[in-house]
């Protein structure tokens, strides 16, 4: 497309076009009605000297007679500029006056009419136009008075070119002005244009143009330009996450291998490989719970989750963990109990919540042997606290030194004492995840002795 | 475990009425798996590649379980759902996904599937899944009691008894016992005990329901010649009386 059809398509010059169209209707009929009035008063100022002169004739004729009446009309026709007199006898012979010829069948009848005359004392043939008046006298004569019109047809050719000459002037400025604008804002559309085409090519770091006027194209270039910051540090996340699964993900995989290839190198009876294949189901369980964990984690991260949240008691959270995994407890010899005293409202994925509890339950199962002489239990609990919800399992194991329990959040993480119980090292950053989609944190503290589990989330008020 | 109610799966299993079923799945070398592995069990599959050769196929043929892919070339699982519901066509269905999120799931049921199960899957959980919905259309419905052997669930009165000994069972322990009984003879997996009596979609990583199931069958079983509850060796759990 070339530059002129760039600028002729674009939606700014349509405007100024449909504008310009309005704006020069606008001037004509306001002009209109302009030259509709100045032509009306005329007329009425013409009609009313015409009536007045009339008024003031038929008087004298009344009072002085024809002789008076031709004598008046006589000096008064003689003045520059005079208005159009004419008095007939019965015969339609002409007394006195002015008129040198009318347009014929005026002074048949009497009243107002529009002729065409011209005057005595006029050389040339042109013919004005006047508007007159015929009045009956009493003896069967007829005057007639009448005002030239040259006045209003003088009047209506100066309007009529004004006209021409003020739309002419509205559609050269207009499109004049139109275009400036359209290529004022066709340059900075471009330039937006063109940063994009620059970031869809793959190009994250670009930013669109911003001019400082802080006008309605600063402020969408300004969002814009948030929206991809934000989107680039999405993108950033992702490739850090996916970095990371791949890496972690290969340990599994290499293990998995390892295991067929060391059937097929050494087995010898059916017995052999049956082994090797339960237990390599067994690891690619394992590998899909991993998955499954990651994948959970990535929910939680990404704040998807967010669209099911729901207003539920998190004390009943943790009492169904806590009723869920009590035999099992009760099996290794501990006591798992909860505390909670007054309903915590909060609002979230009941799902989520409960699978970071029983995450906590079950590292807590897993690692925490009671030590000498420490109650062997574990405690859960669901507490108010100001404006948060705590919910927290505490264990009376060894618990995870302070210089350590950073790292131990982190994804497929598992602390060196902890080696020996099968695990993906994700359980714990689950929880975290779910805390972070739930707007609130996970913290690690010390349970004197034992490590007690914190997720302080946001309390929603009570129903 | 006791060795006398461990059995395998499904080489034990009480299923007498072979099952019609329908595999739409677009991935040709999982439908052959599950073809034959349903053929090895007594069952009928017939499969399908695509939604629309689904559809034709489910709405002519009488099937006892449908077992759907959600995501299928021409037309996709949820539609392929919708389409036979709209069309009156209440056939159970197996909704097979590789999202396996909750709310995928949700989606899945609301589309008007009966049970959904991620992928990758293990072959005795479909099975068991698969049975339980071809049951369900059997028209075993809930019922106010259920017996077993000389084993008794009275849902009204909530109480359970073994011959003429009361049993007392705590209420997590009842709602267990009673979707085990409503099952009898089918054989239930640790997940579909979890989403069901507990209403929790996740895996715990260690398997607390393997010792709820103990406590119970300590409550049921013992001191009793014939035992009930048995364990399912790869697959899960099945109450059923006496050993064929």
């Amino acid at each position: 497309m070339t530059a002129f059809g760039k600028l002729v398509r674009s939606t700014a010059f349509r405007l100024t076009l449909v504008y310009l169209v309005v704006f020069a209707f606008y001037a004509a009929a306001l002009i209109a009605y302009f030259a509709l009035n100045t032509g009306r008063l005329i007329t009425e100022q013409i009609t009313e000297t015409v009536d007045t002169e009339l008024t003031y004739l038929s008087a004298q004729y009344t009072g002085g007679g024809l002789r008076r009446l031709v004598l008046i009309i006589e000096s008064r026709s003689l003045r520059p500029g005079s208005s159009l007199y004419l008095i007939t006898a019965p015969t339609g012979q002409a007394l006195a006056g002015n008129v040198g010829s009318l347009a014929p069948g005026v002074l048949d009848s009497t009243g107002w009419s529009e002729t065409v005359y011209r005057r005595l004392d006029e050389q040339e043939i042109a013919e004005h136009s006047a508007l007159a008046r015929v009045v009956q006298l009493s003896g069967g004569f007829r005057l007639l008075v009448g005002r030239d019109l040259e006045e209003r047809v003088r009047m209506r050719s100066i309007i009529t070119a004004a006209a021409r000459g003020s739309v002419a002037l509205v559609v050269v400025l207009g499109l004049a002005g139109g275009f400036f604008v359209t290529r004022r804002v066709l340059k900075r559309f471009d330039a937006v244009t063109e940063t994009t085409q620059k970031i869809m090519a793959g190009d994250l770091s670009g930013r669109l143009p911003v001019t400082g006027i802080g006008d309605e194209l600063d402020r969408l270039a300004l969002n814009l330009n948030a929206m991809l910051e934000r989107i680039e540090a999405l993108m950033r996340g992702l490739k850090e996450v996916s970095d990371n699964i791949a890496h972690d993900l290969k340990t599994p995989l290499t293990r998995l291998r390892n295991r067929s290839e060391a059937a097929l190198r050494t087995a010898r009876s059916e017995a052999d490989y049956r082994e090797a294949l339960e237990s390599m189901l067994d690891e690619s369980d394992g590998l899909i719970r991993t998955f499954d964990a990651l994948l959970m984690i990535a929910r939680a991260e990404s704040g998807q989750a967010r669209d099911n949240m729901i207003v539920f008691d998190a004390g009943d959270v943790v009492r169904g963990v806590c009723e869920l995994y009590e035999p099992l407890a009760e099996e290794k010899g501990l006591a798992i109990k909860v505390e909670t005293a007054e309903p915590a409202m909060i609002k979230g994925n009941r799902e989520l919540l409960s699978q970071a509890i029983a995450n906590l339950v079950d590292n807590a199962l897993k690692y925490a042997t009671p030590a000498q002489g420490a109650p062997a239990e574990i405690v859960l609990a669901a507490r108010r606290e100001a404006e948060r919800v705590l919910l927290t399992v505490a264990d009376r194991g060894p618990g995870i030194a302070e210089a350590e329990r950073a790292r131990a959040v982190e994804r497929f993480v598992r602390l060196p004492q902890n080696m020996s119980e099968p695990g993906s090292g994700l359980g714990l950053s689950l929880a975290a995840a779910v805390a972070v989609l739930h707007g609130g944190e996970l913290k690690l503290e010390d349970n004197a002795p034992g490590l007690k589990v914190v997720i302080a989330l946001p309390r929603h008020a009570d129903l | 475990m006791a060795p006398d109610n461990s059995l395998d799966f499904p080489a034990t299993r009480v299923q007498h009425t072979p099952m019609r079923l329908l595999i739409i799945e677009d991935d040709r070398d999982a439908a052959d798996y599950l073809v034959k592995a349903f053929r090895e069990v007594g069952h009928v599959a017939d499969w399908a590649p695509d939604g629309e050769d689904g559809l034709a196929l489910a709405l002519d043929g009488a099937y006892d379980v449908m077992i759907v892919d959600r995501m299928l070339p021409k037309l996709d699982g949820l539609s392929v759902i919708s389409a036979l519901r709209a069309k009156s066509v209440e056939t159970p269905v197996l909704i097979l996904s590789a999202l396996g999120q909750v709310d995928d799931r949700v989606k899945g049921l609301r589309a008007g599937g009966d049970d959904y199960l991620p992928k990758p899957y293990s072959f005795s959980e479909l099975l068991a899944r698969a049975e339980v919905l071809a049951r369900r259309r059997g028209g075993r419905g809930e019922e106010t009691s259920y017996k077993v052997g000389d084993l008794e669930l009275d849902r009204l009165s909530h109480s359970v008894k073994r011959g003429t000994t009361e049993i007392d069972l705590q209420p997590r322990e009842f709602r267990l016992l009673e979707y085990l009984m409503k099952h009898a003879g089918q054989v239930v997996t640790r997940t579909m005990l979890l989403e069901n009596v507990w209403d929790y979609h996740f895996d715990p990583q260690t398997n607390v329901i393997d010792v709820h199931i103990s406590r119970l069958r300590s409550k049921i079983d013992k001191g009793f010649a014939q035992p009930l509850l048995h364990t399912i060796r790869g697959a899960g759990y099945m109450i059923r009386d006496g050993v064929r």
